[in-house]
């Protein structure tokens, strides 16, 4: 019990903390900020009414949802969702204050917007966890399938789980949080739309709440990456649009004449994906209070317009809003302007434009047409130039600081980002040649693909970014330890190095025994065969990934000390500080 | 089969060289001369202040 | 203002850059995409295909709801292999009326595309109750709590009403019949004429080993046994299905 105890009141000391490193009072730091409402009977107002009145009626049309349910599962959700926004209403009843109008208090009307992105920030570190646990969970499923605990815990439902808190709550609340953070440094201007962007961040928290629950239920609309059913889809919809306004009008009343490149790839990540999300999502609900519904499409247009969403959701979601996030933070860490700011552009333009054209990779030799096949495969190659432009614009930024990789171990999380960026956009091209693709496809050597890309790359930008931001939003002199940084760093790399090499060999092998001929012209081997063979590469891919969550779990302390504004008593990284020269 | 083998040949052809065109167009428009200085300006945005 | 000035409208309007970068985003969607819905040679003419009957829709509703397309590829590729190990391979005429489609991404386990008609029941219901006792290299997790999970035939109706209308040719007369329909498939006693006129090649009877009770297991194995077996290749045309 004594654990306990001491669990609760760390939680009560980082409450404490968040308070004082935020120089707020305690009433107005966890909620929707700062909205009064004046009634013309007296000088009083009531804060936070319309939004605790809102969530009320929320929880209360969830409620009906769940009584006239025409399935199961929707009556399920929406019983979750009832009691989701039953303790938002509570948490937000306890903070309704009826006291005398006060003046606008100096922080709404100044200054930046950071209280969304200091929760932003705690959003990520804490989705990240919980992404890379569910990753390696469903790791050592595939080596030890007794671990699968039916029906809400089975694979099947698990790996949407994963595949969703890792791309959508870590990925999406890091983009979301860094972008608010970026568009008012580079725009010099508050954030537009005031409470608004409360709303971005507590309805997309929602979002993943009712995605990750609707997948262990088993509400899916089976298109990978974009499972959640159709009332999910439409929530998602209205915050996206909240964000999109937020974001382009921090852009519209700027100070700054010129609209920074960073800004150009997070406007065009939230544009695109807006119209990748609407259309991909067109589908019939089998009833208006049902979890069911059947595609607008079906088999061959179907399978292109998912695939078009799904290789953009890599393109959009995980490759520009995370470039936006490289072209801040890198020149910011490395203290240097962006190598060129003209090669940004022309690699700005012509990503967005080669990337949309390449879903059909994933669709190679199967029913769809050759034409498309053949589109999709030359504009995957094409788009091998663009990546490595960005690749070379990021790396080339140190040129001149080259000993702050050595020195500084948060500049080595940048670039070894970068350096997978490379890879991955390298190995992407490749593998969607047709006579490359006919091997992996089906492989799992697509998954180690997919995986350096989204742990090196978007794993590590965002670590980077996560450590960059920490100190500033909460006003700390450092962070609490850059040695843990440094442990997270080697835990991350060799956790990919692992993770991807063990799953070349594992797919190539899979793909060859598929296809392997005797002498007599006989299979050699029967698929269940191919599948024993697997068993120690998953095995070793589950090491690779624990790996990864340890550095995970490293970096989560280290913000929470540093929020709670410890200083770890350290040595210095070698050659971090200036070295004392002999006099000549 | 009518359409699409009309749509290929124009793909194959016009389509082809207005693509060419657009690209080099907008490489020739990035970095010509004058941009420089705006260029330069731009990539000092983050380094201002905080 | 001269020309060479102008891209500094792009750089400073907010609205204009979005908009342009909207446009440069739609070109590839538009080009790829579009045609596929006009251009009458995307999917091939073929005898065979029909509608899901209402029990086998609701197995394809289980096959989804369980995550199935994480393992499982329904899409046989035309190499000599495949085409060995799994059967023809797939057209795009078979998944024409699959919303969504069910191709997948990933072998983990074998394609299923064609396989209906490939096991007994019997196998089935071993399999999927507890898979090593019949498979012991498999990794597949047990769906052993479909047989005990009454299917649920309340929105049948309904479901074949939605499909009809995103574009699946179901008849006024299969959308009247669709809970007898539904019954009549897994039950060894019912009259079958009906729902065997309305739907040709069905698989009859009793799916899950229990006569007595309409299961989520029923629902599934009957969707597994028609996987692949509708189309008739001895009339289908290889040359004029290439494109």
């Amino acid at each position: 019990m004594t654990w306990i105890k001491a669990g609760l009141a760390g939680l009560c000391k980082l409450g404490a903390a968040l308070r004082k490193g935020c120089g707020l009072p305690w009433g107005r730091v966890a909620t929707f900020a700062q909205r009064s409402v004046r009634y013309p009977w007296g000088n009083t107002t009531m804060k936070y009414a319309f939004e605790t009145i809102a969530v009320g009626i929320g929880a209360f049309v969830a409620l009906l949802g769940a009584a006239f349910a025409k399935d199961d599962l929707f009556e399920a959700h929406m019983w979750i969702l009832f009691f989701v926004l039953l303790c938002a209403t509570v948490l937000l009843l306890r903070r309704i204050q009826f006291s005398p109008v006060e003046g606008p208090s100096a922080d709404a009307e100044s200054g930046y917007f950071d209280e969304v992105v200091r929760y932003g920030t705690i959003a990520t570190v804490f989705w990240g966890v919980v992404g890379f646990l569910v990753g390696v969970v469903v790791a050592l499923q595939l080596a030890f399938p007794d671990l699968n605990i039916e029906p809400w815990f089975n694979f099947g439902r698990m790996r949407p789980l994963h595949t969703s808190a890792v791309v959508f709550a870590f990925g999406g609340n890091a983009l979301i949080m860094t972008s608010f953070y970026v568009v008012q440094r580079t725009s010099r201007a508050r954030l537009f739309g005031g409470d608004l962007a409360w709303f971005v961040f507590w309805g997309y928290q929602l979002f993943i709440v009712m995605a990750a629950t609707g997948y262990l239920l088993g509400i899916t609309q089976s298109r990978e990456y974009a499972e959640p059913e159709w009332y999910v889809d439409l929530w998602l919809t209205a915050v996206w649009v909240a964000y999109l306004i937020v974001f382009l009008g921090t852009l519209l009343k700027r100070k700054e004449p010129h609209i920074y490149v960073a800004n150009w790839f997070y406007l065009a990540f939230i544009v695109t994906i807006a119209m990748l999300h609407i259309v991909n999502n067109l589908a019939m609900p089998v009833s208006f209070l049902g979890s069911k519904s059947y595609s607008l499409f079906s088999g061959v247009q179907d399978a292109l317009t998912q695939w078009w969403y799904g290789h953009n959701a890599v393109g959009f979601f995980l490759t520009a809003g995370f470039l936006g996030m490289m072209y801040y933070f890198i020149p910011k860490q490395a203290g240097r302007p962006v190598y060129s700011y003209r090669l940004s552009i022309i690699h700005f333009w012509s990503l967005i434009f080669l990337y949309i054209w390449a879903g059909p990779h994933h669709l190679h030799y199967t029913a769809l047409p050759d034409w498309a096949q053949t589109l999709g495969m030359v504009f995957s190659i094409m788009l091998w130039m663009p990546s490595w432009g960005g690749m070379i614009n990021g790396l080339m930024t140190l040129s001149g600081a080259w000993d702050k990789i050595r020195t500084d171990p948060i500049i080595r999380m940048m670039v070894i980002a970068v350096a997978f960026y490379g890879m991955s956009t390298f190995e992407g091209p490749m593998m969607s040649i047709k006579a490359v693709n006919s091997l992996s496809h089906y492989t799992d050597w697509t998954i180690g693909h997919v995986h350096s890309g989204a742990l090196g790359w978007v794993g590590m930008i965002t670590f980077g970014a996560i450590y960059y931001l920490t100190p500033k939003l909460w006003g700390r002199e450092r962070l609490y330890s850059l040695r843990l940084v440094n442990w997270h760093f080697w835990l991350a790399t060799l956790g990919i190095v692992v993770y991807a090499a063990v799953m070349w060999v594992a797919g190539i092998q899979q793909g060859l025994m598929w296809r392997e001929y005797n002498d007599q012209g006989f299979l050699v081997y029967s698929f269940a065969e191919s599948v024993a063979a697997m068993k120690p590469y998953y095995i070793l891919r589950a090491l690779g990934g624990l790996m990864y969550l340890t550095g995970g779990i490293i970096m989560a302390w280290n913000v929470t000390m540093t929020i709670l504004g410890h200083q770890r008593n350290e040595a210095a990284i070698p050659g971090s500080l200036p070295a004392l020269q002999p006099a000549e | 089969m009518e359409t699409y083998t009309a749509m290929r040949h124009f793909a194959d052809s016009w389509g082809l060289v207005f693509m060419l065109a657009v690209f080099c167009g907008v490489i020739l428009f990035t970095l010509r001369p004058g941009g420089k200085k705006a260029a330069d300006e731009a990539s000092q945005i983050p380094l201002k202040e905080d | 203002m001269s020309l060479l000035d102008k891209h500094g409208i792009i750089e400073r309007n907010a609205t204009l850059l979005l908009v342009a970068s909207l446009l440069v985003v739609s070109v590839g969607g538009i080009v790829e995409i579009a045609p596929l819905f006009y251009l009458e040679n995307t999917i091939e003419k073929v005898d065979g295909m029909r509608p899901y009957s209402p029990l086998e829709l609701a197995g394809r509703d289980i096959y989804i709801r369980e995550g199935c397309y994480t393992c499982h590829s329904q899409m046989i590729r035309p190499f000599r292999d495949e085409v060995e190990r799994y059967g023809h391979y797939s057209l795009a005429a078979e998944s024409m009326y699959d919303h969504s489609f069910q191709w997948g991404s990933k072998r983990t386990g074998p394609d299923l595309a064609r396989v209906g008609s490939r096991y007994s029941n019997e196998w089935h219901v071993q399999h999927l109750t507890e898979p090593r006792s019949v498979v012991p290299e498999s990794v597949m997790p047990s769906y052993s709590f479909l047989a005990n999970a009454p299917l649920r035939i309340e929105n049948v109706t309904a479901s074949l009403k939605a499909s009809r209308m995103v574009g699946v040719p179901y008849s006024d007369e299969m959308i009247e019949n669709a809970e007898a329909d539904i019954l009549a498939q897994a039950n060894p006693d019912a009259d079958t004429s009906g729902v065997e006129a309305r739907y040709p090649k069905l698989v009859l009877g009793d799916f899950d080993g229990s006569p007595a009770a309409l299961t989520e297991m029923d629902a599934l194995i009957s969707y597994l046994q028609m996987l692949g077996t509708l189309v008739d290749f001895s009339t289908y045309d290889e040359a004029s299905g290439y494109r």
